[in-house]
C-alpha cells in the first residue's frame, strides 16, 4: 500500500505475517513515529516468526529475538548499554504480543517498569496465543473461543487489566490504542518518544486468523472494539492521571462480537457476561478518567 | 598490590578491573558479596558501568545478553537455584555468542535446602555452551577472571568462573592485586566486530532454516573445541606477564606418576597434599586440577595423565542414573586412549569437608587398601549412612 501519511516505511514489503494482520500495521505506525534510530527487542510470538527468514528482514531496524520471558530486561540490556556508549537517544523498543506481556513475560515487565528504565514498550494484543495456533492468554476476553477455551470449556474469567498493574507502577505514560485508529495510535507514540523513562503501549491488534473474520475487516473490527468500549482508548500519566481518549457513542457489543467466528459460540449468557464485564470496566474507567459525561 | 581479600570481594573486584560496563545481578548466598561490593563501586564511581538491579536471575542474564549483543562488556554472579533458573538464557548466550563472564558459586540445588559446596549446579549446564572454569584459590579468581575475558572476547564465547561455596567464595587469601594499567595492558577494550547496531540494521537471533542451523552448531562446536588452545595461549600471555600461570590442567608430582588424584576446584590443594602424603609411602601418586571442564581439555587431560594406571576422581555432584559427572568425563575422554582405570568417589557433595586424609584414603582403596564407602554402581560414595 502506498502511503501519503507514511513517510518512513520501516516496516518494508514481504513480511512473513498472515494476510490481514493487525499487529504487523501496528509495527508499522509505530516506528513510522520512532524512526530509523530504534532497536528492537521481541520475544517469541509471532512477530520474530514474520520478520523473514535469515538473512532477509523485514524491519529496516536492528531486531533482536530474545528468550519468551526476558523482553523487559533484555531491552533494559540494551538500554543500560546504549547509555553507557553515549547512545541515550536511541530508542528501545521492547515489543511483545499479550502472552509474552500479560503472562510470561510480566515478571520482566514489573522489573523494568518499577526501575523506570526508559524504553518503550508496545504491546500488541491479539488477545491469545496466535502463534503456537490461538491458545487462550490472559488478555483472552471472557466467553471467546480459543483451542484451550473451546465450547466445552470456556473461558469465564474477564480480560486481566494490564494498564491498571503498568498503571501501578507509576511509570510516565501507559496508553492504550487500537490498529483501526492509526493517527491517534501514532499521536500515542508520539507522546511516548517525548518522555524518558518506561512507557508502555497497549495496542489491540485484530487477527483474521484467530479472531475469524475476513482480512478485509482488520481495521473495522479494532474499530468497533473501541466503539463498543470491549477496547477503550485512554492514557495514565504518572500512573495518576487518567484521561478518556475521545470516542464515538458507546455502541452495544453485540456488533463487535457477530463479526468474530471466535464470538460465534457464546450462548446468551455468556453474552450478557461480556456486556456486564465491558461496562463494569467502563463505569470503572470513566470514574478513573473523572468523566462527567453521560455514559 | 598484596590484598587479604575474600573470593567474592576478589570476583567484584576482578570485575572492576576488567572495567566491566554493564553488571546486571541477583543476589544469592554465596556469592552475595560479589553483586553488594559492585554495587558500591559503581555508586561510589571507583568503575563507569550501568548496574542492573533485576527482579530475577533468569532477567539478569537477559540484561548482559542486551548488553553484549550492543557491544558491551558484561558481567553477572550468581550460584545454584539462580543458575538453573538461568538455564535458559545459558543456552541463549553461548548461542548468541556474546562473551559474557559470569562468577558462579557452586552451591547445592534444593531440595532439601542446602547452602554448601557442590557442583552439580554449574556440572548440570555444561551442554550449555559456556566455558567452564573452576578456581582453585583466592588468585586464581583474580586472574582468571582477565583470562576469561581475553578468551570469550576472542572466541566469542561466554565463560563461567566457577568458585566453591563457602570454601572459596568465603575465603580470605593473601593475594596479589594487579594495577589497572597492569589489567589493561592483558585486557584490551571490548570491540567487537558484529554488534546489534542501528546505523548497521541487522536482525539477532531470528529464524533460520535447518541448513543454516546445522552449519552454525558445527561451526560453533569447531570454535569451541579450539577453546582449549587458546585459554592455554591467554594463560602463557598472563604468566608472561604476571608470572601465574592458569592452564586448563594443573598437575603437580605427575611426571611419574602411576595415580593420580583428579579434582575440581578447591579440592586441588588437599589433592596435593594426599598425593606427598602417599609419596612418602612410596605410592608414586601426582595430583591434577581440572580448571576446565567445558570445553573438555582432550589433549592436556590426556598428555598429562599418559603415565598414570589408576585415576582416582572426585566428584561433588552426582547424575543421577549414571555416576559422578568428573568421572564420566575423564572415561569419556580416555575412551580407547588409556587403559588406566578410573576410580570414582563422589564426596563432598552439601558441603562436606574434603581433606587431605579423604583423598589419601580413597586412593588407597582404589589401590586394592581398605574400603571407605559404599560401592554404587561405578562409583563409591563417601562418608553417607547406610
Amino acid at each position: 500500500m502506498n502511503s501519503k501519511i507514511l513517510k518512513q516505511e520501516l516496516l518494508a514489503p514481504g513480511h512473513m505475517g498472515c494476510p490481514g494482520c493487525g499487529a504487523s500495521l501496528v509495527m508499522r505506525y509505530v516506528l513510522e513515529v520512532l524512526g530509523p534510530k530504534t532497536m528492537v527487542v521481541m520475544p517469541a510470538g509471532c512477530w520474530p516468526t514474520f520478520v523473514g527468514l535469515y538473512p532477509s528482514t523485514c524491519l529496516r531496524v536492528p531486531v533482536m529475538s530474545v528468550p519468551f520471558a526476558t523482553t523487559a530486561m533484555a531491552a533494559a540490556g540494551v538500554r543500560a548499554s546504549l547509555n553507557r556508549q553515549g547512545k541515550g537517544e536511541t530508542n528501545v523498543l521492547a515489543w511483545a504480543g499479550d502472552g509474552g506481556t500479560f503472562d510470561i513475560g510480566l515478571q520482566a515487565l514489573s522489573g523494568a517498569a518499577e526501575k523506570n528504565t526508559d524504553i518503550i514498550y508496545v504491546c500488541y494484543d491479539n488477545e491469545a496465543y496466535m502463534n503456537t495456533g490461538i491458545q487462550r492468554s490472559s488478555a483472552t476476553p471472557p466467553g471467546c473461543w480459543t483451542t484451550t477455551t473451546p465450547a466445552s470449556a470456556p473461558k469465564v474469567e474477564p480480560k486481566k487489566n494490564i494498564v491498571e498493574i503498568m498503571a501501578a507502577h507509576r511509570i510516565p505514560y501507559v496508553a492504550t490504542a487500537s490498529v483501526g485508529y492509526p493517527r491517534d495510535l501514532m499521536d500515542k507514540v508520539e507522546k511516548a518518544k517525548g518522555l524518558k523513562g518506561t512507557r508502555f503501549l497497549h495496542i489491540l491488534a485484530s487477527c483474521p486468523t484467530g479472531w475469524r473474520h475476513d482480512t478485509e475487516l482488520t481495521m473495522e473490527v479494532a474499530r468497533k472494539a473501541v466503539q463498543c468500549r470491549a477496547f477503550p482508548l485512554y492514557e495514565v500519566w504518572d500512573g495518576v492521571r487518567w484521561s478518556l481518549t475521545p470516542m464515538a457513542a458507546k455502541t452495544p457489543v453485540t456488533d463487535y462480537l457477530n463479526m468474530q467466528g471466535r464470538f460465534k459460540a457464546m450462548s446468551a449468557p455468556q453474552r450478557e457476561v461480556f456486556q456486564n464485564w465491558v461496562d463494569e470496566d467502563w463505569e470503572r474507567l470513566r470514574g478513573k478518567c473523572g468523566d462527567t459525561q453521560a455514559a | 598490590m598484596k590484598k587479604v581479600i575474600m573470593g567474592t570481594e576478589t570476583a567484584a573486584l576482578a570485575a572492576v578491573l576488567a572495567r566491566v560496563q554493564v553488571v546486571a545481578a541477583y543476589p544469592i548466598t554465596p556469592q552475595t558479596v560479589t553483586v553488594e561490593e559492585l554495587s558500591d563501586y559503581i555508586g561510589k564511581g571507583e568503575l563507569d558501568a550501568e548496574y542492573i538491579t533485576v527482579e530475577s536471575e533468569h532477567s539478569a542474564m537477559a540484561a548482559c545478553v542486551g548488553a553484549s549483543a550492543t557491544g558491551s562488556r558484561a558481567f553477572t554472579a550468581t550460584s545454584s537455584q539462580g543458575l538453573a533458573l538461568m538455564h535458559e538464557m545459558l543456552h541463549h548466550a553461548a548461542g548468541g555468542r556474546l562473551p559474557i563472564v559470569m562468577l558462579n558459586a557452586n552451591r547445592a540445588l534444593s531440595p532439601p535446602w542446602n547452602l554448601y559446596c557442590d557442583h552439580t549446579d554449574s556440572l548440570s549446564q555444561r551442554d550449555t555452551g559456556w566455558i567452564q572454569y573452576y578456581c582453585c584459590d583466592v588468585q586464581d579468581v583474580m586472574d582468571s577472571t582477565f583470562i576469561a575475558y581475553r578468551v570469550a572476547e576472542k572466541v566469542m564465547l561466554p565463560v563461567m568462573i566457577n568458585l566453591d561455596g563457602f570454601y572459596l567464595t568465603h575465603t580470605s587469601e593473601v593475594i596479589d592485586v594487579p594495577s589497572q594499567n597492569e589489567v589493561d595492558r592483558y585486557l584490551p577494550p571490548y570491540d567487537p566486530a558484529n554488534k546489534v547496531d542501528v546505523d548497521n540494521p541487522s536482525t539477532y537471533g531470528c529464524v533460520c532454516g535447518a541448513d543454516l542451523f546445522s552449519s552454525l552448531k558445527y561451526r560453533r562446536q569447531m570454535e569451541t573445541l579450539a577453546v582449549e588452545q587458546a585459554w592455554q595461549e591467554a594463560s602463557d600471555e598472563f604468566a608472561a606477564q604476571f608470572g601465574r600461570s592458569h592452564a586448563p590442567v594443573q598437575g603437580h608430582r605427575l611426571d611419574d606418576a602411576e595415580v593420580v588424584i583428579v579434582t575440581i576446584g578447591t579440592a586441588g590443594g588437599a589433592a596435593q597434599l594426599a598425593a606427598d602424603a602417599l609419596r612418602q609411602e612410596g605410592v608414586a601418586a601426582g595430583s591434577l586440577n581440572l580448571a576446565m571442564v567445558r570445553p573438555f581439555p582432550y589433549q592436556s587431560f590426556r598428555q598429562a595423565v599418559s603415565g598414570a594406571k589408576h585415576l582416582v576422581v572426585l566428584d561433588r555432584d552426582v547424575s543421577f542414573g549414571a555416576e559422578g559427572i568428573v568421572a564420566q568425563e575423564i572415561k569419556s575422554c580416555l575412551y580407547g586412549q588409556s587403559q588406566a582405570q578410573v576410580h570414582g568417589f563422589i564426596a563432598g557433595v552439601g558441603g562436606m569437608d574434603i581433606t587431605e586424609e579423604l583423598l589419601a584414603d580413597m586412593t588407597r582403596e582404589a589401590l586394592g587398601g581398605q574400603k571407605q564407602g559404599l560401592q554404587l554402581g561405578d562409583s563409591i560414595w563417601i562418608k553417607v549412612l547406610p
